[in-house]
């Protein structure tokens, strides 16, 4: 096909760090499913032999924070619930995204009211946002590309506290 | 055969004749109004009579009229296995003594419907045995369902974690 092709003629290929980590990062992003209302069953749908979110390496959910790069917040968020979204959310190791999924995430939705949060963007850092309420899971595939692309955008030593191994040049004498 | 409006205005009149009972019918529904210092004694009654049996609570809640003379009412929605009957009590309760005597020691099951009232109107319960708030944080301090409490909340008054 494409690279074992390329690989039997020489053995290895070169590239750039950056762009390996970058390439592994993106289409290996496992989701925290941070299921808090009906948008939840979407994202479940997402994920299920018909739309099938493992076809962009994202099949992972894990249900721990502490192994997950993307939070994918689907729901309504109230003022007692931010807490535990925020505490989980500083559970998960770096690099981490957020999708706020669906319309009560992103502003609040149809509540408007002194107990929904208006929008999660008031507390955490969200990098894609999605529309519909609740959104189909072609619509939360959609955000996921366009975060992969934006995974890929981000030079991997931009996260200066990931320590990344020191490469020695060999030399052939 | 009596209907269930004569019934209870009988039994209730024969049971408590020094109480006022103001009962009405709108669509087949009962709703009496007396006063609220006689709110368990009547409760009990309807629970424990061998002909009423409104053995089930289904509802507490309250009413904010706003520019009534007496602001609230609480409103108790009873219901009788029995009979298949359904009766709605009510009892009228000022801002100046906004309290009323707590029933869960006949239902149990009032025990958190009168929290939840008390979490969204303030209205307070004497001899309850946990008055606590029921849905917004414990260090929260309007009671939201109020029609002075404005729709967006009061800004800053429930925390956000940091950014």
């Amino acid at each position: 096909m494409g690279l074992e092709a390329k690989l039997t003629q020489d053995g290895f290929f070169t590239t750039k760090i950056d762009a390996i980590i970058e390439w592994s990062r993106k289409n290996s992003v496992w989701p925290m499913p941070m299921g808090i209302s009906c948008c939840a069953i979407e994202m479940m749908a997402a994920g299920d032999p018909k739309y099938d979110i493992a076809r962009f390496g994202s099949e992972v959910m894990r249900f721990t924070p502490r192994q997950c790069d993307l939070m994918i917040v689907a729901g309504t968020v109230t003022y007692k619930m931010s807490h535990v979204v925020r505490k989980i959310y500083d559970q998960m190791p770096d690099p981490k995204w957020v999708i706020a999924m669906g319309a009560c995430t992103s502003s609040g939705g149809m509540y408007r009211s002194y107990s929904v949060v208006q929008g999660i963007d008031q507390f955490l850092p969200v990098d894609v946002y999605v529309a519909g309420c609740p959104p189909r899971p072609d619509n939360l595939l959609n955000a996921l590309i366009q975060l992969q692309e934006k995974i890929g955008r981000t030079k991997a030593r931009e996260f200066g506290d990931i320590k990344l191994p020191e490469l020695t040049v060999i030399q052939n004498n | 055969m009596a209907t269930l409006k004569e019934n209870i205005s009988f039994k209730l009149k024969e049971k408590f004749p020094e109480i006022n009972f103001e009962i009405s019918e709108f669509r087949e529904e009962v709703t009496i109004l007396f006063n609220k210092k006689n709110i368990v004694e009547v409760c009990h009654f309807l629970k424990e009579d061998e002909e009423l049996q409104y053995k089930l609570c289904e509802d507490i809640t309250a009413i904010d009229w706003a520019k009534r003379g007496d602001r609230y009412s609480v409103v108790y929605h009873i219901f009788s296995l029995k009979n298949n009957t359904r009766l709605a009590l009510k009892v009228n309760v000022d801002e100046s003594d906004c309290s009323v005597d707590s029933v869960s020691s006949i239902w149990r099951t009032a025990n958190w419907h009168e929290r939840e009232t008390y979490d969204m109107y303030g209205i307070t319960f004497n001899n309850h045995p946990d008055l606590r708030r029921m849905y917004m944080p414990e260090e929260f301090e309007y009671y939201p369902l109020k029609k002075d409490f404005p729709l967006l909340g009061i800004p800053g008054s429930l925390p956000l974690p940091k950014k």
